[in-house]
């Protein structure tokens, strides 16, 4: 789980630490049955987080604006329910994950040329445009009081989405577990090695000959992709779409995650929201500005003193345990 | 046909004119040297011969392919590699990545999503024997940033050499190394490819007149002369321009 | 134009330290709250407490950056960010629990309230005030920095300053006079906008995006370009609002997005 899970000199063999994130969830499912709904929602959002990753940690780019994408995916799902009437929920994840990509495609060849402040601004001009369109655009979105009434089909006909959210916890599993499969297969493929570089010095991929624009695009639309499906999933387990899933906060929201869990580390998508959900879902709901004093007095601690997140604590202490 | 020519090439940011009017002409197989004063616009120069830079206005060509508007990938794609100044690389990752990605790239393996990066056994064996030329073999798993810094220059040559080029531009290769290691560094520079037209920047006249069999002197953006070495060192105006500078500063 | 008061603040921080203070916007709610507070707790008369806010805000920002935004010059983008982030959320908690959810009150003096009649038209006489102040603040600005030693040691540490360094400026003690100075003119416009931007706990969010516009729009270390910027934004804003009021804020992100690509340093821009 170190920092050289890329490149020529990485390993791409399965570690049995690598293991333990998907035991645990199914024993999460079996041991706790009551709390299947949060077990969901952190899935979805482990999902997001990967997605984030893959441009944040491999790739370098900087935004606040990928709640575009999970927003979009999301009102995606939602609108292929009340709108079109497509229940199927294979259906709808596709067509969150087209619209999704269709974004990302064009909005990342329009800011990718760009960079720093300029991008960063423009991704969160973006968001901030979804939103507005998503609160006014009333009659397809609900407006400010959101999309009810979403119905998702059984899954395969067979799996109905149950009250006790048995069945929403699998579906994300499942599609987390793909989504992580891919994303595992990129970061230790030539492709990723590459990202890497462009990452460590932009300059130098240029004179080795790397289209750095046009890879750049194609890693921000899977990207997109990825966060659209996983909006959509949120969607499909709340049978609702809310406008909280664009903006700022939500990208905030993730990037804090990320960051918490460690980034450029892929399995700092898997800790950070897993250890941010669940300390949100005890002390949030308690104290709730202790709880954005504590999530800010943390972040400044984190980025001065733990830049590596959670993972890269652990590296240390493994380090320092090796060395007595 | 000439690996690579300028005509008439400018560059200008507003009234500040950085390059006016060069020809230049490289060889198959040339060695050649571009000396010139500090600001005279060396780095420009190659700047705009790799395409980082746009120029003003002339013609830049590649094994007589007009490349003027062409972007950086294809033009390295097309046999440009270089060097830079300030060493420019992949400063965390071991000097095996360093090497591969270059030589990826040329292979056109480096969009591949699907194999893993380590299982591709031809780039990393092509990766080593091109450390093993340079006397780096050793250290192919070292982060680049724990190597000392004569090293670092070669893997900076590594690097453009496993890019196979046809014209390779050398920005001050030996600049800033303590002397002992400067020695591998010009040992390495004979021993490149002599079909390989190679264009060097440098301010150390001993590397210069040892290695150049051709010079061409630029001073404020404007060729000054060109020629053998003999030619230059005898030149009076080249003395002028050096003494000159010496007095300036 | 309060935009603008809040922002040139903003635009001379990041083009003189190529920080990316997104947290800019706190020390805006500072001033606006502890205006507020000291004129309806303490009584203080509008001019003092428009001082005390400055001065105060000033301050605090002076301690911060010396013990936290000075550590992360040269952390890079994402630590810069993130810091920010962090910053807002936790002053954003503080002011929810001293202040609690709504906006402060604010009360304005009689001389200033009211209308006034300029060129024949009824204007609300604090907007005069507030467009004749701004007008006074970029002649003062625009004279410190063009004209005085301190301002050309500024613009030549923006410049390089390694160089400046090397020539003997004390960088670090310009640095922190420059934030004082630039989280001093935000405290100052949220004191003074305190009318227009109500002063609650999710300022600094809220208006994140607009004040991040006016300086990339208008250019980072300029200036005139925020004040362009902010004058641009705040027509446009009301202008799209009044005349196509489903678009509202939709058009001026677009227009937003376009002037970022035509120009990505800005209009004005000395730095990218």
């Amino acid at each position: 789980m170190s920092a050289h899970s890329s490149g020529y000199s990485a390993d791409p063999k399965l570690r049995w630490t690598e293991w333990l994130p998907w035991l645990a969830a199914i024993a999460f499912f079996f041991l706790m049955p009551g709390y299947l709904s949060l077990g969901a929602r952190i899935l979805i959002f482990i999902l997001f987080a990967l997605s984030l990753d893959l441009i944040l940690g491999y790739a370098g780019i900087i935004t606040l604006g990928h709640s575009a994408f999970f927003g979009l995916g999301a009102y995606t799902a939602g609108v292929m329910s009340t709108q079109l009437g497509v229940n199927e929920p294979f259906m709808q994840l596709a067509a969150a994950a087209g619209m999704a990509a269709l974004l990302g495609v064009a909005t990342g060849m329009v800011i990718l040329r760009t960079r720093a402040l300029t991008l960063l601004m423009l991704t969160l001009a973006i968001t901030a445009i979804l939103l507005e369109i998503a609160n006014k655009w009333t009659s397809m979105t609900g407006g400010a009081d959101g999309l009810s009434g979403v119905q998702v089909a059984p899954i395969l006909g067979l799996f109905k989405f149950d009250l006790y959210g048995k069945t929403a916890f699998l579906y994300c599993l499942a599609a987390l577990f793909i989504g992580w499969l891919v994303v595992r297969r990129i970061i230790y493929s030539p492709y990723g090695a590459m990202l890497t570089g462009i990452r460590e010095n932009t300059t130098r991929m240029h004179a080795i000959g790397a289209p750095v624009y046009w890879r750049l695009v194609l890693i921000y639309t899977i990207s997109a992709t990825m966060a659209g499906i996983a909006g959509a999933l949120l969607t499909q387990v709340n049978q609702f779409v809310g406008l909280n899933v664009l903006g700022l906060e939500p990208s905030g929201d993730i990037l804090v995650m990320l960051i918490l869990g460690g980034v450029g580390r892929m399995y700092g998508a898997f800790v950070g929201p897993v250890v941010y959900l669940i300390a949100q879902d005890y002390l949030a709901k308690q104290y709730p500005e202790y709880w954005y004093f504590g999530i800010g007095i943390l972040l400044i601690v984190v980025v001065l003193f733990a830049r590596g997140g959670i993972l890269g604590i652990i590296d240390v202490l493994a380090r320092n345990k090796k060395a007595l | 046909m000439y690996s690579l020519e300028t005509k008439k090439l400018c560059k200008s940011f507003g009234a500040l004119t950085v390059a006016e009017n060069i020809d230049f002409r490289l060889e198959p197989g040339a060695r050649h040297a571009l000396i010139g004063p500090n600001g005279a616009g060396k780095t420009t120069f190659v700047n705009m011969l790799m395409g980082a830079l746009r120029p003003s206005s002339g013609q830049i060509l590649l094994g007589g392919e007009d490349l003027t508007r062409a972007p950086q990938s294809q033009r390295v794609k097309r046999g440009l590699g270089r060097t830079f100044q300030v060493t420019t690389l992949f400063r965390s990752l071991p000097v095996l990545d360093n090497v591969a990605l270059g030589i990826a790239e040329r292979r056109g393996v480096a969009r591949r999503m699907w194999r893993s990066a380590s299982s591709h056994g031809e780039i990393i064996d092509e990766s080593k024997e091109l450390l093993a030329t340079l006397g780096l073999a050793d250290e192919a798993a070292i982060p680049v940033s724990d190597l000392a810094y004569g090293k670092q220059r070669l893997v900076e040559i590594a690097i453009a050499l496993g890019l196979k080029p046809k014209v390779l531009l050398l920005d001050e290769p030996a600049a800033g190394v303590p002397s002992e290691d400067s020695q591998k560094i010009l040992d390495n520079l004979d021993r490149l490819p002599a079909d390989i037209a190679i264009l060097i920047i440098e301010h150390d006249m001993d590397l210069v007149f040892r290695f150049a069999r051709r010079i061409t002197v630029l001073v404020q953006g404007v060729v000054l002369v060109e020629g053998t070495p003999e030619e230059i060192a005898r030149d009076k105006r080249v003395h002028d321009v050096y003494l000159g500078e010496q007095h300036a500063a | 134009m309060i935009l603008y008061v809040i922002s040139v603040g903003l635009s001379v921080t990041m083009g003189l330290m190529g920080f990316i203070n997104l947290a800019h916007g706190v020390f805006a709610m500072a001033g606006g709250f502890i205006l507020s507070t000291a004129m309806s707790q303490f009584g203080a008369p509008f001019p003092l407490a428009l001082v005390l806010a400055i001065v105060l805000v000033a301050a605090v920002s002076l301690v911060l950056e010396r013990l936290l935004y000075s550590r992360l010059y040269s952390a890079g983008e994402l630590a810069q960010v993130l810091f920010c982030i962090g910053l807002i959320f936790a002053s954003m908690a503080i002011a929810r629990l001293i202040y609690g959810d709504r906006a402060v009150p604010v009360f304005l003096p009689d001389y200033l309230r009211g209308q006034l009649n300029v060129l024949g038209r009824d204007f609300p006489t604090y907007r005069v005030f507030l467009i004749a102040f701004s007008g006074v603040l970029i002649f003062f600005l625009w004279f410190a920095v063009e004209r005085t030693r301190w301002g050309a040691m500024v613009r030549a540490a923006v410049d390089n300053r390694v160089m400046a360094q090397s020539v003997g400026i004390n960088t670090k003690v310009l640095f922190m006079a420059t934030f004082a100075l630039g989280s001093g003119l935000a405290g100052m416009g949220g004191a003074l906008g305190a009318d227009i931007l109500p002063v609650q706990w999710g300022y600094p969010l809220e208006h994140l995006v607009y004040f991040l516009i006016v300086v990339a729009i208008g250019g980072l270390g300029s200036l005139r370009g925020p004040f362009l910027a902010a004058l641009l934004i705040g027509i446009a804003d009301t202008a799209c609002k009044y005349w196509i009021p489903e678009l509202g804020a939709f058009l001026v992100y677009a227009a937003v997005i376009g002037i970022l690509l035509w120009r990505p340093m800005g209009l004005f821009g000395t730095r990218a």
